[in-house]
């Protein structure tokens, strides 16, 4: 498997790290409420289809990627810095 | 007082010979991380003209005279062999001991990295002052291509022997494959 860094290019998988869902760029206000905390810290989507994810760049650039797949297919369909996805 | 020996990350350890192809520590010099503050490419850039250098682009390095700076991260260079100016917009570490400093040279040097760094360094995919920060087998690594047929590689200090010993098996394996050929 490669990802497509948006800084380094295509790269191997080995050098990267996965995080989990891209959700984890959304964290709710420290008073949101127990419902939102709940559904950030545990409550997940199992898509058959395209999903995203957060994976970091540990042996590359060092940085955060938003990375498009297919879950159904497996494709990775298309990358993004975090910090440009976040702002 | 005890009496400190200064020793190089790599010392006695190389130079090493495969069938023509070396491996040489390059001699220690200042090396700093330059990580540009938000919005301060420019002042960046303003502090390292005098060096006739800017702030190298993603996979890009550039040399000049003895000064040679290099990307090695998301809004980060390392700058090599001349100590830093100052540069108001960004923040600047001192590296200098932190890395091994090799460099591969000759006939068999992409055939070797090939072995252990997941990238195409064939010069049509990184051609001269290339750069990438990547991993030489499970070591971080930075590798720049500083000639048609030299690469200079950066390894965390505390790895020079493992890198050492990586490069020396796979020089003497595509060496070796290359006489029964
Ligand atoms: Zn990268």
């Amino acid at each position: 498997m490669r990802i497509p860094c948006p800084l380094c290019g295509p790269r191997d998988l080995r050098e990267f790290s996965y995080r989990g869902h891209a959700v984890g760029l959304d964290r709710p206000a420290p008073d949101a409420g127990e419902t939102a905390w709940d559904e950030f810290v545990y409550l997940r989507e199992n898509p058959a289809g395209p999903t995203q994810d957060l994976w970091y760049h540990e042996a590359g650039c060092g940085a955060w990627l938003v990375v498009e797949r297919n879950t159904v297919t497996h494709e990775i369909t298309g990358a993004r810095l975090a910090s440009e996805a976040a702002s | 007082m005890s009496r400190l020996i200064a020793r190089a990350p790599a010392e006695g350890l190389t130079p090493l010979d495969a069938d023509g192809t070396t491996l040489i520590e390059l001699p220690m010099e200042p090396i700093t991380a330059i990580s540009p503050f938000a919005g301060q490419e420019k002042a960046v850039n303003a502090a390292l003209k005098p060096l006739g250098l800017r702030f190298p682009k993603p996979g890009q390095s550039l040399a000049r005279g003895k000064a040679r700076i290099l990307w090695t991260g998301q809004d980060q260079a390392f700058l090599i062999g001349v100590a830093p100016p100052e540069i108001p917009g960004a923040a600047l570490a001192d590296q200098s001991d932190g890395w091994a400093r090799l460099r591969l040279t000759g006939a068999l040097a992409e055939a070797a990295l090939a072995r252990l760094v997941p990238l195409d360094l064939r010069t049509g995919a990184f051609p001269l002052d290339a750069t990438a920060r990547s991993l030489l087998n499970h070591m971080p690594l930075s590798v720049t291509r500083t000639g048609t047929d030299s690469f200079d590689l950066m390894v965390f200090r505390s790895m020079a022997t493992t890198a050492v010993h990586e490069l020396d098996v796979a020089m003497r394996s595509v060496a070796a494959r290359q006489d029964g050929g």
